[in-house]
C-alpha cells in the first residue's frame, strides 16, 4: 500500500511545527467534511468489521455504500470490479487492505484523470486576471464569489466584482451588500440588460484601474437551457476581446446535494465554456458528496474548491489526500 | 443524454437472447439489474431502489410474464406503474381553508427555488383565483433575499410583507399574521431562509415559527436534481416540523428526479406542484405519471405501451379474431383493424426494441395515414349493407360512394383489392391455425 504509507506517515504524525492556519484550515476541512466522512468512513469500518474474508457479498455491500455517496453506478461498479480483480490476483482476502486499496483506487484514479491538481487561480503575468463563474440556478454562486474574493483580498490582489446576473431579481443587491462588506469595487447594470455589456464594462474598469482579479458572477442557468448557454458563449468572447487570454479561469458551481444531474451539468457547461475547474459548495451539510469522484472521472476536470460553511473562511481548496484520508479513517485528519 | 433509457437496455438483453425471445428467470435478473441501475441513475435512493426491485420482482412472477408474447414490455409496464402508484395514484393540489386565513409555509435547503415558488403560489393563488394573497419576507439572513422576494411578488397581484432585516424571523411571521389576519386577507406566504437540515440554530427558528403560525401548509421545496442525501433532508424537517408536502423545482431541467420518489416512498408526503420555469407562471400541478416516465428515462417506450393497450381493445381483437377464422369479415372490420394500428402512433420507437422488425419510414408513416383517411372516408360513404358485403357494389353505386366521399373510382376499387388480399390471409391464417404451418410467401394486406 504504497500511497496508503505515504498519505499515513503525511497526516498520521502529529503535526508540531504546523503552521497556524494551516492547522485552522485543517480544522474547518475535518469539521466541514464531518458528515460524508462518518458516514463513508463508519460504514466502511463496519462492513470491514462484519466480514472475516471477503467475498462477493463484500463487494455487493461495498458498492452500495459507494452509490449512496453520490459515487454514481458507473464508476462504483467500476471501483469494485477492479478492486474485485486485483484481490483475486494478489490473493488479498482481508477487508481492510480491501478497503485500503479502495482509496488507493480512488487517489489514483482522480489523480491521473486529467490535469495537474492546482487549486489556486493561476494570474496571468500581466494584466487582469478574469474569473467567470457560471452554474445551474441556486447552487450558490454569489455566495461563492464573495468567499473567493475574500480569499484573494487577503492574499493582498486587488479584486473587482462584475454583477452579470442581471436576470434575477435581488442577485445585483445581493452582489452588491457582499462587496460593500468586502470594501471592492463592483461593477452592476441596469436590470434584465445584456450581460456581456456588463462584462464589457467591468472589463475595461479592470484594465484601466489595474485589477489584478475580476470576478464575473453569471446568472444562474440550467443546463438545458439553450439560449441561456450561447449567453454564457457571448459573456466569454466579450471578456477575450477586452482582455488577453480571459477568461483564464472559469469555475462551474455545483451543488454538493446534487446526485447524478452534476455530471449532466459539467458536461453541458464544458461545451461552452472551457470549464478550468469546479466549486462544490454546501459540502458541510451533506453526507454524500460522492459527485467530486464522479466529474473527474467522467470529464476530468478537477474540483479547485469546497464550500464548507457560512463563513467567509470556509471555502478551502480542495485537497484530494486529506479528503480521501477522511473518507477512510473517518477521524481527524491530526489523530 | 448521458444515460441509456431503460427500454435501450431492455432491448439489449433481448439482442443477446438470439430468437428466443422469452423472458425466463436468468434473463428477468438481468432485466431487474437493468431496473437498478436506471433507478439509481436517476438518483433514487438506495434503499428505495432495493426495496422497490424486489416489489417489481414479485408482481411480476404473480402476473406470470414469462408466457407474455412480449415480456420485457410487460415488465417495463411493471416498473411504471408500480412507480407511478408509489407517487400517488392523481395529482395532490393544495390545502385552502374555506374560511378564514390558509397560511402556507415554504422550507427548503439553500438555493431550492423558495423565493421563486413564493412567487409562483402567489401567482397561482391570487391572479389565477382571484384570492387575497399576502407574502412575508423571513429571510434575514441572505444579502439580496428580502429585495428578490418583493421584485418577484410585484410581478403578481400579492401584497409584499417585510419588517427588514435586523427584526426577529418569529417576530416578522406573527407581524404578519396579525396583519393577514386584521385585513382579511385569504391566503398567507412565509418565505423562510434557506437553511441546512443540520443547523440546530436555525431549526430551532423554524420550530418557533411553526409554533407561532400553525400553517395549514408547511411545504419543503426539493430540487430535481437532488442526489441520495434528498431523503435524510426531507426526514430532518418532516420530524421537526410535520410537513405537509413536497415542491419539486427545476423540473425544467434534464435531471431526473429521483429525489421525488424516494421521498414519497418513505415518508409518504406528497408532491403537490412542480416548478417547470423561471417565470411565476411556471408552476404546475404535479403529475404522477409523468414523472414515473421520467424517472425511467423512458417516456417514448412506456407511452408506447400505453398507447398500444388503449389502441387495441383486447376483447374487441379476440372477437375480430374468431371472426376472421370463421371467414367472416367485413369492410367495418378492415377499417377498424387499421385504425388500431394507426392508433399506436409511430411504430419507429416500438420498432426498436424489436430486434429484427422492418424499419418504417416517416414517409411511410404519412403514406399510411393518408390512405387510412381516404379508406375511412370511402367506407363510411357506403350504406351498412354495402359494407357487409361489397361484393354487390356495382357501377352506379360506385360513383355515388365517389361522389360521397370524395374520391376516385380507382380509390374504391383499391380499398375492395385490399379488402380481398385481407380476406385471403384471413383464410390461410385460417388453414396455419389447423396445419400449425405460416403460409408460405403470406400476402399481408398491412404491408407495403
Amino acid at each position: 500500500m504504497g500511497l496508503f504509507a505515504f498519505l499515513k506517515s503525511k497526516f498520521g504524525k502529529k503535526g508540531t511545527s504546523a503552521p497556524a492556519d494551516e492547522k485552522e484550515s485543517r480544522d474547518i476541512y475535518s469539521k466541514g467534511l464531518e458528515k460524508s466522512r462518518k458516514n463513508f468512513a463508519s460504514r466502511l469500518d463496519a462492513l470491514s468489521k462484519r466480514y472475516a474474508k471477503i467475498d462477493s457479498d463484500y463487494f455487493e455491500e461495498l458498492e452500495e455504500i459507494l452509490i449512496e455517496s453520490d459515487v454514481g453506478v458507473d464508476l462504483s461498479i467500476r471501483l469494485c470490479e477492479t478492486l474485485l480483480d486485483k484481490a483475486t490476483k494478489e490473493k488479498i482476502f482481508e477487508p481492510k487492505q480491501i478497503n485500503e486499496m479502495l482509496v488507493d483506487e480512488m487517489f489514483v484514479g482522480y489523480a491521473t484523470k486529467g490535469d495537474v491538481i492546482q487549486n489556486e487561480i493561476s494570474f496571468a503575468e500581466n494584466g487582469p486576471t478574469v474569473l467567470l463563474v457560471c452554474g445551474v440556478n441556486g447552487v450558490g454562486k454569489t455566495t461563492t464569489i464573495a468567499k473567493l474574493a475574500y480569499r484573494y483580498l487577503h492574499q493582498g490582489k486587488s479584486v473587482l466584482l462584475v454583477a452579470g446576473d442581471t436576470f434575477r431579481a435581488g442577485a445585483v443587491e445581493q452582489l452588491r451588500v457582499w462587496a460593500e462588506r468586502l470594501g471592492c469595487p463592483i461593477i452592476t447594470g441596469k436590470p434584465e440588460s445584456d450581460p456581456a455589456s456588463v462584462a464589457y464594462d467591468g472589463a475595461r474598469y479592470a484594465r484601466e484601474h489595474g485589477v489584478d482579479l475580476v470576478i464575473v458572477d453569471t446568472a444562474g442557468r440550467l443546463q438545458t437551457k439553450a439560449n441561456l448557454m450561447q449567453e454564457l458563449a457571448k459573456i466569454r468572447r466579450v471578456l477575450g476581446r477586452e482582455i488577453e487570454g480571459a477568461p483564464q479561469e472559469t469555475f462551474l458551481v455545483i451543488d454538493g446535494t446534487t446526485g447524478q444531474n452534476g455530471v449532466l451539468q459539467a458536461k453541458a457547461f464544458k461545451e461552452v465554456t472551457d470549464l478550468t475547474g469546479i466549486v462544490i459548495t454546501k459540502m458541510d451539510g451533506t453526507s454524500k458528496g460522492g459527485i467530486i469522484l464522479s466529474i473527474r472521472d467522467e470529464l476530468g476536470i478537477p474540483v479547485r474548491f469546497l464550500g464548507l460553511g457560512e463563513r467567509m473562511e470556509d471555502l478551502q481548496e480542495f485537497d484530494l489526500d486529506k479528503y480521501l484520508y477522511g473518507l477512510l479513517l473517518g477521524g481527524d485528519a491530526n489523530e | 443524454m448521458a444515460f441509456e433509457s431503460l427500454g435501450d437496455k431492455f432491448a439489449g438483453i433481448f439482442k443477446k437472447m438470439r430468437g428466443n425471445a422469452t423472458l425466463t428467470e436468468k434473463n428477468m435478473d438481468d432485466m431487474l439489474k437493468e431496473i437498478r441501475v436506471a433507478l439509481l441513475e436517476a438518483d433514487v435512493n438506495f434503499k428505495v431502489v432495493k426495496a422497490f426491485v424486489n416489489d417489481v420482482k414479485e408482481k411480476a412472477i404473480g402476473q406470470d410474464v414469462y408466457h407474455k408474447v412480449n415480456p420485457s414490455q410487460m415488465v417495463v409496464k411493471i416498473v411504471h406503474d408500480e412507480i407511478q402508484s408509489l407517487l400517488g395514484e392523481e395529482q395532490c393540489g393544495l390545502t385552502v381553508e374555506s374560511s378564514g386565513l390558509t397560511s402556507i409555509l415554504l422550507l427548503g435547503l439553500q438555493g431550492t427555488g423558495k423565493t421563486t415558488t413564493a412567487g409562483k403560489l402567489s401567482y397561482q393563488l391570487a391572479n389565477k383565483e382571484g384570492k387575497k394573497v399576502l407574502v412575508a419576507a423571513l429571510d434575514v439572513y441572505r444579502p439580496g433575499a428580502i429585495e428578490q422576494l418583493e421584485a418577484v411578488i410585484g410581478k403578481t397581484s400579492a401584497s409584499f410583507f417585510s419588517l427588514g432585516k435586523d427584526k426577529d424571523p418569529v417576530d416578522i411571521a406573527k407581524e404578519a399574521k396579525k396583519k393577514a389576519l386584521a385585513e382579511g386577507y385569504d391566503v398567507l406566504i412565509l418565505d423562510t431562509a434557506g437553511r441546512l437540515q443540520i443547523d440546530e440554530g436555525l431549526m430551532e427558528e423554524l420550530r418557533r415559527i411553526n409554533h407561532e403560525i400553525h400553517p395549514t401548509e408547511a411545504l419543503l421545496l426539493v430540487d430535481a436534481a437532488a442526489g441520495q442525501d434528498a431523503v435524510n433532508v426531507a426526514n430532518v424537517f418532516n420530524k421537526e416540523l410535520r410537513l405537509t408536502g413536497i415542491i419539486m423545482s427545476r423540473l425544467d431541467g434534464d435531471a431526473r428526479g429521483g429525489a421525488a420518489l424516494s421521498i414519497k416512498y418513505l415518508t409518504g408526503l406528497p408532491i403537490k406542484y412542480a416548478g417547470v420555469g423561471e417565470k411565476v407562471s411556471d408552476i404546475e400541478p404535479f403529475y404522477p405519471d409523468r414523472m414515473a416516465d421520467r424517472i425511467l428515462g423512458m417516456g417514448d417506450v412506456v407511452t408506447l405501451v400505453e398507447k398500444a393497450k388503449e389502441a387495441v381493445d383486447e376483447k374487441q381483437a379476440e372477437k375480430d379474431a374468431k371472426k376472421f377464422l370463421d371467414g367472416d369479415f367485413t369492410l367495418e372490420d378492415m377499417l377498424r383493424q387499421m385504425k388500431q394500428v394507426q392508433k399506436m402512433g409511430s411504430m419507429k420507437s416500438l420498432l426498436k426494441l424489436i430486434p429484427g422488425m422492418p424499419k418504417i419510414s416517416d414517409e411511410d408513416q404519412a403514406r399510411g395515414e393518408r390512405e387510412m383517411k381516404t379508406f375511412e372516408a370511402i367506407i363510411n360513404s357506403m350504406t351498412p349493407y354495402e359494407r357487409r358485403h361489397p361484393e354487390t357494389l356495382r357501377y352506379s353505386q360506385k360513383n355515388r360512394i365517389a361522389k360521397g366521399s370524395g374520391k376516385t373510382n380507382a380509390d374504391i376499387n383499391r380499398v375492395l383489392k385490399k379488402y380481398e388480399q385481407s380476406k385471403e390471409m384471413m383464410r390461410q391464417m385460417k388453414q396455419y391455425s389447423k396445419t400449425g404451418r405460416m403460409p408460405r410467401g403470406g400476402n399481408n394486406p398491412w404491408g407495403r
